[in-house]
């Protein structure tokens, strides 16, 4: 249930404008892998073409290649759609289906997946999702309510509940708890750690301590200038970043110098 | 003096300057508000003011049909003849209108939804705001001018399209279809009157479809689904009570349609589902039009009261609206 991703020598493009450039690097299954940086570095951007999210931006494209246990998610062969059912995604803000309750909420990517699903297979896979979420015990009472009248935190482990309930390999969130106070936070934290078990997980943050606490590894990107391409500047495992970078922009930016 | 309009000055000056200057603004922009606030109440109250007048105007001068005796009815009141009761005019009208204006809505709905879909989310940019463009013209075509292509043109050509419908649904065992082979059906009308509230479905649908939170279509995308499967679970729940509305707009529009019903339709006032046929159904607007100039007296306050059904038809289709899209406002996406 987690597998391992290489990049190689990826660049990404918006038109003929170069966002991103060169990166490459390799993340473990059952990992936590943080992506810091200032805005704008393109650490964002790096994260969704790990499951071709970036393409729904026109003009959008890569070159460079990026393989989930050996097979290129950018092969001709290989179909957008069929990456992002492996390869889930967690977004900035909670963004659960306001039209839907907190079950169909869950069940909504199963529905698309495998179109039928039987009353009792669908009642489990909501509540081994929910509890996975840890959201369980809160929900159990009202999963025929709309999701939009949970709070923020609650909505966003509902949207991980959405987005583990069509067992994926990887999960990766974008500044998932930027939206949240901090009690949500740590509730979110708390279940990254419990994820690692099952997913590889892959998380964008702005919030150093955040990556301090949550990731084995933790990936530096920065940016020259204005219309510069971002760059990886190293990656190292999460403590040694902290403590002794080799970069001298990454000790700069983990110590509050800027950023 | 420095105008009142002109934003606090950031350079550093006198002390007190500044200071007298914010609240000359502060006392202009509140009289400004205090305006704005009776021009916006006086145009609330206009509205309903005129509403007020059309609904007195409609009951005081439709009273006296209402209250008419059958005698005088069918004496002076121009009633067809064979009608004894206000009813029996009324009555078959509110359904042909009814009828025509359900079918158009039939027939226009989903094109516009589909239509309104290609633009926002399916066509290349430059092809989306030019077939959007083209919609927006068809709205700009005269009723008339649809009248006449309608009875003229459209309606020898697509009488043996309706031959044909009729030829197969004559199978059912309980309806006999009978069908004309002018074209002059209500059938034809209602063609027409769906191409007629087309361009205002899809304009609605199409700027609330775009309104759909990318969050929401990206969710939708991040777990897999097609672009289809997107627009199922993200844009149509979220554009619902948006189409719902847009649909509304195009009934009232075809509730009301006179000309291009007039100009088309073979009239005949009966209650009857035979829509191939000619001389089985007439509209209320239709129908006020092609009598009024030679009505007067009791006639004059006949067509008023049936102008009266019209008008509260209208209000109970928009308020049947308001009740649909309310009712799953907990589900909508407001909160």
């Amino acid at each position: 249930m987690a597998q391992r991703i290489d990049v190689k020598d990826l660049n990404i493009y918006y038109g003929d404008f170069l966002a991103v450039e060169g990166v490459s690097m390799t993340i473990d299954p059952r990992s936590v892998t943080a992506f810091i940086g200032p805005s704008g570095c393109g650490k964002s951007t790096f994260l969704r073409t790990l499951n071709r999210m970036h393409e729904v931006i026109p003009g959008a494209r890569v070159d460079g290649s990026v393989e989930l246990e050996g097979v290129d998610l950018y092969g001709d062969d290989v179909d957008p759609v069929a990456v992002r059912r492996t390869v889930g995604m967690v977004f900035q803000r909670p963004n659960p289906f306001p039209t839907m309750s907190i079950r169909d909420n869950v069940l909504a990517g199963v529905k698309l997946n495998n179109k039928r699903i039987s009353k009792s297979d669908a009642d489990d896979l909501v509540e081994s999702s929910l509890r996975g979420a840890n959201l369980w015990n809160e929900v159990k009472d009202r999963l025929e309510k709309p999701g939009s009248g949970l709070s923020g935190g609650q909505q966003q482990r509902l949207c991980i509940a959405r987005a583990i309930a069509v067992k994926p390999q990887v999960v990766l969130m974008d500044e998932p708890c930027s939206a949240l106070d901090p009690i949500s936070t740590l509730a979110i934290e708390d279940l990254i750690q419990e994820l690692k078990k099952d997913y590889t997980i892959v998380i964008v943050t702005h919030n150093m301590q955040q990556a301090a606490r949550v990731s084995d590894r933790t990936a530096f990107f920065n940016i020259a200038g204005t219309g510069k391409p971002g760059r990886l500047i190293e990656m190292n495992d999460t403590a040694t970043i902290f403590s002794s970078p080799a970069e001298k922009a990454t000790e700069d930016y983990v110590s509050g110098r800027f950023g | 003096m420095t105008t009142t309009d002109s934003p606090p000055d950031a350079r550093p000056g006198p002390a007190r300057a500044p200071a007298r200057r914010r609240r000359r603004t502060g006392d202009t922009e509140r009289g400004f508000s205090r305006v704005f606030r009776w021009v916006a109440t006086g145009s609330g109250a206009f509205l309903l003011l005129v509403l007020a007048a059309v609904a007195v105007f409609l009951v005081a001068r439709g009273l006296p049909a209402l209250t008419a005796s059958p005698d005088e009815l069918s004496d002076r009141g121009g009633l067809p003849t064979g009608m004894d009761s206000l009813w029996d005019l009324v009555g078959p009208l509110v359904f042909g209108t009814l009828l025509a204006a359900a079918m158009a809505l039939l027939l226009a709905t989903p094109v516009a939804i589909g239509i309104a879909l290609f633009i926002s989310h399916y066509a290349p940019r430059r092809a989306a705001s030019v077939i959007g463009y083209v919609i927006d013209l068809l709205a700009a075509i005269p009723s008339v001018v649809f009248g006449l292509w309608g009875g003229r043109t459209l309606a020898p050509v697509i009488s043996d399209v309706w031959v044909w419908v009729a030829g197969v649904l004559d199978v059912l065992p309980f309806w006999t279809v009978e069908v004309t082979n002018t074209g002059r059906s209500l059938a034809t009308a209602s063609v027409v009157l769906a191409v007629m509230i087309l361009p205002i479905i899809t304009a609605v649908s199409r700027e609330v479809f775009l309104q759909t939170p990318t969050l929401h279509e990206e969710a939708a995308l991040a777990l897999g689904a097609t672009r289809w499967e997107m627009i199922r679970t993200a844009v149509l729940p979220f554009g619902r009570s948006g189409v719902i509305s847009a649909a509304m707009l195009g009934l009232g529009r075809a509730l009301g349609e006179t000309m291009a019903v007039l100009m088309i339709l073979s009239p005949g006032i009966l209650y009857s589902f035979q829509i191939f046929d000619s001389g089985q159904q007439q509209t209320i607007a239709a129908f006020i039009a092609s009598r009024f100039a030679e009505a007067s007296g009791l006639a004059v306050n006949v067509l008023i009261a049936t102008g009266l059904a019209l008008f509260v038809i209208t209000m109970v289709v928009n308020m049947a609206a308001r009740a649909i899209v309310a009712r799953r406002k907990e589900f909508s996406g407001a909160n």
